[in-house]
């Protein structure tokens, strides 16, 4: 009688499915460990391209695929360390990081991500957390997406059209401020300040965002620092290893949301990924790299941005009330 | 009132007793790094001291029940453009899980006054007391259609197989998404909507090996537990850095 029930019950054999699937012990719920394998080697791949920690596409999809945000977002951080620290090898090797720079805007990342994580607490027991992640998503991606995009479309065509592509040195504020330090790998002599403040304004976004924040760090030092675009890369991942890590730190002790588990399956795709990047974007022109970038982050902005003014299907959610 | 419903039953009910006996084919369910959701099967027996009586059938119900924990539920409204929580409803406990299995169309399985009393039905294992809102059963409806689409609440009609109205089994399907902690079993025998006997057991849902060493791990010693994420993270970063160095070498 019960296996006559049982097999009305239960007439699709889910054996394949369950077999590649992996429970995540801090995030409590069942995921496909291919899934998050190729999620973690595709992201590593852009990861070593651009310079980015992939984070601004990674969280999204962790969302997507139901992990709680609140342990995408600590658990990212987590991952980003990884994925970065193969990447920040195989620039010091090269010689593409300008450590006193990383230093300075570590300083500041540091602040900004203990001030992040306060944020997002506060915000978590409002119940307004996702709100805060998903705009901070749309504001920022779509402002650095429209403006690298530009950017690099009229890179191509002063290259097209013959006329050398120099480039200017603009005397403008970090030349101004006090503070003035000498970077020599960047070949600089600017203020202190600049830096600093992109520093901690990284640290807010890697704390809220679960980001590295290079999609913002890379043009903020192409552009407001002045900075060669060969060291850019290399001097972002190097900041970004360390404020992740003290992120991935403060949600742990904060939050408990740091499901490693869930950290290893994405970086044991993204390691690998990082170097193949790596690789594909010292062949690439930079321009051509820049344009693909800046395609990719309208995307995700463009979708995060439809998600928002659609209307939910489900308009009511839940969340533990933990925090008070 | 409840005294003199149990006062007349005394006298509609036969004068024996009967009795439900019960177990389950598990009494713990290990939560390892491969879960991916289990069934349990659950059958029992009536054990009675006279004949069966035949003019009311006697009805089977099975509550599988998780842990309750606090709950926050939000409803999202159109402002300014966009779509964001306005407002909230704190449900001080809500069971995690909970499954229910009949033998019967619900009508014919239980009374109001007795649900109440032992909290069977979906919305009244929830108690949502400090919940007095306006619309907030529209919270509480919300949270169970969500858990319903999770599998986390299921509601089983007939689903109990009954034998000769003295054997009955069923099973429960436990989702993947399951949160560890001492689940209960509640059975309820009934006659013409009232609760003749009760039954309860307990099922123990834990995460084992891993699962449970980094769990306890971040819980307990969160800094500890930060710290080896970071160097599990970093080491691996530089091991398959390493690694395809060599492979390119």
């Amino acid at each position: 009688m019960q296996l006559q029930h049982l097999g009305v019950e239960d007439p699709a054999p889910t054996g394949v499915r369950d077999a590649m699937n992996v429970y995540l012990p801090i995030a409590e719920v069942s995921v496909n460990a291919f899934l998050l394998l190729g999620l973690g080697g595709m992201v590593g791949v852009l990861s070593g391209m651009f310079g980015v920690g992939g984070g601004f596409l990674m969280t999204p999809l962790l969302f997507f695929i139901g992990i709680p945000p609140a342990v995408a977002v600590a658990t990212e951080a987590n991952q980003i360390v990884a994925s970065s620290f193969s990447g920040v090898l195989a620039h010091l090797k090269r010689r593409t990081v300008d450590l006193k720079m990383g230093t300075v805007l570590l300083i500041g990342g540091l602040i900004g991500a203990a001030f992040g994580v306060q944020i997002f607490n506060t915000l978590r027991a409002m119940g307004q957390v996702d709100l805060l992640v998903k705009l901070s998503y749309v504001v920022f991606l779509g402002i650095i997406g429209s403006l690298m995009f530009v950017e690099s479309l009229n890179a191509i065509r002063k290259t097209r059209s013959g006329s050398p592509a120099k480039r200017r040195k603009k005397r403008g504020l970090v030349h101004k401020l006090p503070f003035k330090m000498r970077f020599n790998t960047s070949g600089l002599y600017i203020s202190a300040i600049p830096p600093l403040i992109v520093g901690v304004f990284v640290g807010i976004l890697a704390a809220i965002m679960g980001v590295g924040g290079g999609f913002i760090m890379v043009p903020a030092m192409i552009y407001i620092l002045g900075m060669p675009t060969k060291v850019v890369v290399g001097t972002s991942l190097f900041q970004i290893i360390f404020v992740t890590g003290f992120t991935t730190l403060l949600h742990a002790t904060t939050n408990f949301t740091v499901d490693i588990v869930l950290a290893v399956l994405l970086l044991v795709g993204g390691v690998i990924g990082a170097q193949i990047g790596t690789r594909l974007g010292a062949k690439l022109k930079a321009e051509q790299l820049r344009i693909l970038l800046a395609l990719m982050v309208l995307l995700v902005c463009g979708k995060l941005a439809f998600d928002l003014l659609v209307q939910p299907s489900e308009l009511y959610s839940l969340g533990s009330n933990g925090g008070h | 009132m409840l005294r003199l419903i149990t006062l007349l039953s005394l006298f509609v009910a036969p004068a024996y007793a009967e009795e439900v006996i019960a177990d389950l084919s598990q009494s713990r369910i290990s939560i390892t790094t491969d879960f991916d959701g289990s069934e349990i099967l659950i059958f029992g027996a009536i054990k009675r001291d006279g004949p069966i009586d035949d003019d009311a059938p006697l009805q089977v119900l099975v509550t599988v029940e998780g842990p309750n924990e606090p709950i926050t539920v939000r409803r999202k409204e159109k402002r300014f453009g966009i779509w964001i929580n306005v407002d909230a409803v704190e449900i001080d406990a809500a069971p995690s899980f909970y499954a229910i299995a009949t033998t019967a169309p619900w009508d014919q399985m239980i009374t109001d006054v007795e649900d109440l009393r032992h909290h069977v039905s979906t919305p009244r294992a929830i108690r949502s007391v400090g919940a007095n809102i306006r619309g907030s059963a529209d919270f509480t409806d919300a949270l169970i259609r969500i858990r319903n689409a999770d599998d986390l609440y299921q509601t089983n009609i007939g689903e109990v197989q009954f034998d000769q109205q003295t054997l009955f089994s069923t099973s429960v399907r436990l989702p993947a998404n399951l949160h560890e902690g001492d689940y209960r079993a509640r059975f309820f025998l009934t006659r013409r909507g009232r609760v003749v006997d009760t039954f309860e057991t307990k099922i123990d849902v834990q995460k084992v090996g891993l699962e449970r060493f980094f769990f306890r791990l971040s819980r307990e010693k969160p800094l500890v537990y930060g710290l080896m994420s970071l160097a599990i993270a970093i080491s691996a970063g530089w091991l398959a850095s390493a690694a395809f160095r060599i492979f390119r070498a």
